[in-house]
């Protein structure tokens, strides 16, 4: 049986340390991001980008419930996803920047975050693509016999695609350990959900292909995180795979490092709407409701973060681009 | 005469599907981004003013599906109009058009007409790297039973945009993402540019070029500084890949005796390898020097700058070949390379040629 549930902001149930490390694991990802649009201007990271700004509370509470072990796979939007597995800023940034030190050695660019060791298999720019890869790493884990589980990002446009529809009927048959996470944030480029689907919840897909489902606040961290451990535990003891409807918002333009709502496909009550519910904010209201984190406390983590972050852009800069020698390399494996 | 208005091959591109759907009530447009703000480049803006979402379909992110759905109803006299933003995505659909589209009207004795029009963009710089920058028309021109061109200036996208939405054929339409900024003549109103085969774009006796898309644009850049060390040599825009009809490129072989072949793709396996093969099977007589052919390395569209300075030919490769075919002084190869690489600017080779504007 499929069940729904839904995770109330239970403040009971609050731990306080956990809220602090998913603060600074969302206010990290803002960080990167926000200087990754400042600097996009200067044109050394020469490659399209597409920003998580809004949508971190999804990332940070479900690598909160994974072990490293654990696989997420993503899609052209996936800087969060890297970053909050524990992906490799510098590597990240030198993959935008071309370099040889970057993650997929400059060969990428921003869409393509690959980095097994961190636990993020791919990452791949063609819509849905990276879903079956995912069902496939989680069909490797069971065959193995390992207890890791595969974590699948998904947009809300990909389940369009009939890809998925042929995967999450799979994992759902072999009950492979994967776990569906469908980041809703409203729109597809410019184009809204609601003219390209029905009106019925997204979730609606999972409970029919049999996927044990569960629909959360994308921009409640805790909330993510709670429903994750449970999918992830579900997952794990082979249970069967899951479906995670998170709905959030895009707070800049699709691609890019600007906002975009002069443009007119979504309007400006929508947007201030969201800005509203933003993630860290009221993760603030609520860690200072405990007395949890005080101002001082996250300026000092401000600081720890903007080191770092100037650190890696150094390192980024710093790094040699590919030799052109090497330009055919690596075709073939030998 | 040719017309004295001048807009971009995006306009004319515009300019020629709100023709076709105020002409022809059977044409809809369909493809993600169709009916948004951005209009696919622009050449689709605010047509879903002027015909609405009926006409104007924006669709699902569902290409596999939608393709289908397109020759049903082609099937049943409909012209659907469908655009991909990159080929990299169309790979979606190719079950559909390379099953369905290209082989209903020659199963059926021809009873059955599939007029669909495929737009699909092939994309290149600002490091968008391996899945979205690919050429891939060679994919498209294997297949019996599709039609495949590559209009390079904006009159003939014009054109043979309306000759493509007119043919009761499957047509792939594969637009260089660079050309539609570039400027030309366009007449107003309809008019049909046939998709009847290859055309002479600059008439020269030393040797033979034939490009396509893109590529036509740096070939004639070569022909202009080769001009200029008094080496005369002729441009063919081969514009429709399949049907493939050899007969100018011959007569200008045969004329020349010597030939390079340059198109967007990869040169392995290539359009070129198709061309040399014919020409080497029909006028192998008329060759004076193997042909050579210019085309990208057989690798993936790497993402960082340096190495896509080196993945992409561009006329100075044009230049070398011609020079080597015609024997030419290394000054004179030396000093048409210095006159390209002059026109370009020193812009970074991951954004659009500034001396491509234009009018062409
Ligand atoms: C097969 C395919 N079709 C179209 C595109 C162009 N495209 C890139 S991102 C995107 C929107 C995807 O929306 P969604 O999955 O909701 O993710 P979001 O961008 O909102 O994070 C589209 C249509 C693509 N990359 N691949």
């Amino acid at each position: 049986m499929n069940t729904t549930t839904t995770h109330s902001r239970d403040e009971a149930a609050f731990d306080p340390v956990l809220g602090v490390s998913l603060y600074r694991e969302m206010v990290r990802i803002r960080m990167i991001e926000e200087e990754i649009a400042a600097r996009y201007g200067e044109e050394k990271m020469r490659c399209p980008v597409h920003l998580s700004i809004g949508q971190e509370a999804v990332p940070a509470g479900i690598s909160a419930a994974l072990r490293k072990t654990d696989q997420v796979v993503s899609t052209h939007r996936c800087h969060a996803h890297y970053l909050a597995k524990g992906g490799d800023l510098k590597a990240m940034l030198a993959e935008m920047m071309g370099r040889e030190a970057g993650c997929c050695a400059g060969r990428g660019g921003s869409m393509h975050l690959f980095d097994r060791d961190a636990g993020m298999l791919l990452s791949l720019p063609i819509v849905a693509a990276s879903i079956p890869v995912g069902v496939g790493a989680a069909m490797a884990m069971k065959q193995r016999g390992e207890d890791n589980v595969a974590v699948i990002y998904l947009g809300d446009a990909s389940v369009e695609e009939g890809v998925f529809h042929e995967s999450a009927n799979f994992a759902a048959v072999r009950k492979l350990p994967a776990i569906f996470v469908c980041e809703n944030n409203l729109y597809s480029v410019y184009t809204p959900l609601r003219d390209r689907q029905p009106d019925r919840p997204i979730s609606e897909l999972g409970r029919a292909h049999g996927l044990h489902t569960v629909e959360v606040d994308g921009n409640d961290a805790l909330g993510v995180y709670r429903a994750a451990t449970e999918l992830v535990a579900h997952a794990r003891s082979g249970a069967g795979a899951c479906f995670m409807l998170a709905d959030t918002y895009r707070w800049r333009e699709h691609c890019g490092p600007n906002f975009d709502n002069t443009l007119g496909y979504r309007t400006v009550a929508e947007f201030e709407d969201w800005k509203g519910r933003d993630p860290i904010e009221s993760l603030i209201l609520r860690l200072e409701g405990k007395g949890a984190l005080d101002a001082a406390e996250r300026q000092a983590m401000a600081n720890e973060i903007t080191a770092e972050i100037t650190e890696a852009f150094a390192f980024a800069e710093a790094a040699p681009f590919p030799s052109i020698a090497t330009a055919a390399d690596n075709l073939y494996a030998l | 005469m040719p017309s004295e208005r001048i807009i971009t091959a995006a306009q004319a591109i515009r300019e020629a599907l709100g023709e076709a759907l105020r002409d022809r009530p059977e044409t809809y447009l369909m493809g993600e981004g169709v009916a948004d703000p951005g209009g696919i480049f622009g050449t689709t803006k605010g047509l879903i003013e002027e015909f609405g979402p009926d006409r104007v379909v924006e669709m699902p992110v569902a290409e596999n599906g939608l393709t289908g759905i397109a020759i049903g109803s082609a099937l049943m006299g409909q012209r659907p109009i469908m655009t991909h933003q990159r080929v990299d995505f169309a790979l979606l659909c190719l079950e559909q058009l390379f099953n369905t589209a290209a082989k209903s009207h020659y199963v059926t004795g021809g009873k059955h007409r599939v007029p669909l029009t495929v737009r699909m963009i092939i994309g290149r710089g600002w490091g968008q790297g391996p899945q979205h920058s690919q050429s891939l028309e060679t994919l498209f021109a294997y297949i019996p039973g599709l039609k495949v061109v590559m209009p390079s200036t904006p009159y003939e996208f014009k054109g043979m945009m309306h000759a493509a939405i007119a043919d009761d054929n499957p047509v792939m339409v594969l637009e260089h993402r660079w050309l539609h900024y570039v400027n030309g003549h366009v007449p107003e109103g309809p008019y049909l540019s046939p998709l009847d085969g290859p055309k002479v774009v600059k008439s020269g006796d030393r040797a033979t070029v034939v490009a396509s898309s893109y590529m036509v644009l740096e070939a004639l850049r070569a022909a202009t500084a080769l001009e200029h060390v008094g080496c005369s040599i002729e441009v063919i825009d081969l514009r429709v890949l399949r049907p493939l009809d050899m007969t100018p490129i011959l007569a200008s072989i045969r004329k020349t005796g010597r030939l390079v072949v340059c198109d967007t793709g990869w040169k392995q396996f290539g359009i070129g390898a198709e061309i040399v093969a014919n020409v080497v099977e029909q006028a192998f007589d008329a060759l004076k020097l193997p042909p050579a052919r210019v085309g990208l390395p057989d690798h993936p569209t790497p993402s960082s700058l340096p190495l896509a300075e080196v993945y992409y030919p561009d006329s100075t490769d044009i230049v070398k070949h011609i020079g080597r075919l015609c024997g030419l002084s290394p000054d004179a190869v030396d000093k048409a390379c210095t006159e390209v690489l002059a026109v370009r600017q020193g812009v970074p080779i991951d954004k659009p040629d500034p001396a491509f504007k234009g009018p062409f």
